[in-house]
């Protein structure tokens, strides 16, 4: 009962401020809202017992994605005025695109069959985790860390200052 | 009477099931008295705490402190306290009403929450959860977020200056200190704190003395106060991100700030100082209970021996200190001390041999690390000034 009404408040309290995102004029206040939204997406993951993905969500998203957000946004004056307008000429074409995605996502999720197995949660998860992403998915766990790594290089190239 | 917390919890709980409550409500019941506990002994403290840091920083400063109200002032704090519940709001022209008000709650917030985790004594902990580094490193980013609301919905020039240096700051020094958080982490083979706190033996500040360093000097970095005071710098930005909050808004920030100092300290006892543990901890819970508050107040109190000592740093110097030496260090450290606890796991040596190579490449690293920074240290620039006329009375000028 209890998890119930937990899922039921984090998915409106989710939904509504992903929707405040995208109905507000204020640019800095979507921003904030975009936060409330991941808030409510972590503490979805610690209802399905997933803490370490919740964890990462608020340490990648908030911490990191959202702070840069709201800072790069400060740093623009011209973005801070009040009433921005919210749409350009093709807002009916996107709007479209939008809407035939989510039909298809919708129509994937309900036709195919996807395979469900109940696993017990093991005694610690982390441990579990961290051995697995050294052996079975070492190759994607390294190809990421490579493709961090060109990124980091790249930023600190842009960032340098000429000589 | 040696276990003296569960006790009473049991005692509680039978109450409750006395009355007919179900089982699974009582435990909640208990969990949010346990929470309200922990946070009422957080406030306690910071009373007392902010009478020890001004009386401390009197004896430092060769003063007397607060010594008007009671005997060495010591309800000097209470007398501070009802001022400021009395003061009024004051709310800008032009700022954002609400997050001007969300900001300093979520300030408080920022730094309660990590005490959700700590292990108190063994069996006295809070939600042990098995990501309880990354927890505390996660919630973190809330405090991060409320100094941005306070900036920038005050609609102050100076309050959006200091949100900016914040971002600087606290973001580049969070580097240093996750990294050497990830070294008691990688000792103990766990992120669950309470596993941190029973795998020391020794202390880690003997076996990871660096990263202790490291993370010493990043996390006051985190707390935002002196010598780290650049986001409330008085000559240049009044006071920083909290310019336009009055009455108990601003006490809230001021409060998260000391708890921040005090939490600092609860973390270093967690990961270097063995947390509860000491002699008879175990037979005696309630005793771990002490220990660590103890060795808390310890740290707390040499950081702010340490800030009350040391001038604010300039903000190039700021980033120099942490891009150019606490962030390779701490990479190096980690990579060595990975190393290390491997090989010696796999030779299976005595506990004493390990522990003392450990702290011997520790010193080693500290070492290197401090001859190159020192060959490579840029001349300092010094600017002469000429002299000044001095003034003198008209009519007397020589000629």
């Amino acid at each position: 009962m209890v998890p119930v009404l937990i899922f039921g408040l984090s998915s409106v309290v989710t939904l509504g401020a992903a929707l405040a995102v995208v109905t507000n004029k204020n640019i800095l206040h979507s921003a904030f809202y975009l936060i409330l939204a991941f808030v409510g997406v972590a503490s979805i993951y610690v209802l399905l017992e997933a803490p370490f993905i919740a964890v990462v969500q608020v340490l990648v998203y908030i911490g990191a994605i959202a702070i840069l957000i709201v800072f790069a946004i400060m740093l623009t004056r011209r973005l801070l005025s009040k009433d921005l307008i919210q749409r350009n000429a093709q807002w009916g074409l996107s709007a479209l695109g939008a809407t035939g995605l989510f039909l298809v996502l919708g129509w994937i999720v309900y036709s195919v069959n996807w395979p469900v197995k109940l696993l017990t949660v093991p005694e610690d998860p982390i441990s579990v985790l961290g051995q697995e992403l050294l052996s079975t998915y070492v190759v994607p766990f390294e190809i990421a860390s490579v493709l961090l790594l060109a990124a980091l290089v790249g930023a600190i190239l842009i960032g340098r200052e000429r000589e | 009477m040696a276990d003296l917390i569960n006790l009473i919890e049991n005692w509680i709980k039978n109450i409750l099931l006395g009355w007919g409550v179900t089982e699974s409500l009582a435990v909640f019941i208990l969990q949010v008295l346990g929470s309200v506990l922990v946070v009422i002994v957080c406030f306690v403290i910071v009373i007392a705490l902010i009478w020890v840091e001004r009386k401390l920083a009197g004896r430092i400063q060769d003063r007397f402190g607060p010594n008007r109200a009671g005997p060495y002032g010591i309800f000097q704090s209470f007398a501070d306290i009802i001022k400021i519940f009395t003061k009024e709001y004051i709310t800008p022209v032009g700022a954002e009403k609400g997050l001007f008000n969300i900001a300093p709650v979520l300030a408080m917030f920022s730094v309660l929450a990590i005490w959700a985790v700590f292990p108190f004594a063994i069996n006295v902990v809070g939600g042990d959860i098995h990501v309880g580094v990354l927890y505390i490193v996660a919630i973190g980013a809330f405090g991060i977020l409320a100094i941005l609301m306070a900036g920038w919905s005050s609609n102050n020039r100076y309050a959006l200056l200091s949100a900016s240096r914040s971002v600087a700051m606290l973001i580049s020094y969070e580097i240093p200190m996750i990294i050497s958080l990830l070294v008691p982490v990688l000792l103990a083979h766990s992120m669950k704190l309470s596993v941190i706190v029973e795998a020391q033996m020794p202390w880690n500040i003997f076996v990871a003395p660096l990263a202790a360093l490291i993370f010493g000097i990043s996390s006051m970095a985190e707390v935002g106060k002196a010598p780290f005071d650049l986001l409330e710098a008085e000559s240049e930005l009044v006071a920083g991100y909290h310019t336009e909050y009055s009455g108990m808004k601003f006490g809230m920030f001021y409060v998260a700030e000391f708890l921040h100092q005090f939490t600092v300290g609860a973390l270093m006892a967690i990961f270097f100082l063995g947390g509860w543990t000491g002699p008879l901890a175990v037979r005696w819970p309630i005793l771990g209970v002490f220990y660590f508050y103890g060795k808390t107040f310890f740290i707390y109190l040499v950081i702010s021996w340490i800030r009350l000592s040391l001038p604010r740093i300039r903000i190039d110097e700021m980033l120099n200190l942490n891009w150019r030496f606490l962030i390779p260090i701490s990479f190096i450290n980690l990579i060595a001390v990975a190393i290390a606890d491997r090989v010696m796991l796999e030779f299976n040596l005595a506990r004493w041999i390990y522990v003392v190579v450990m702290f011997l490449i520790n010193i080693l690293i500290l070492v290197a690390a401090l001859t190159i920074a020192e060959k490579n240290e840029k001349a300092v620039e010094r600017v002469e000034f000429s002299p000044r006329p001095i003034a003198v009375p008209p009519g007397k000028e020589s000629k």
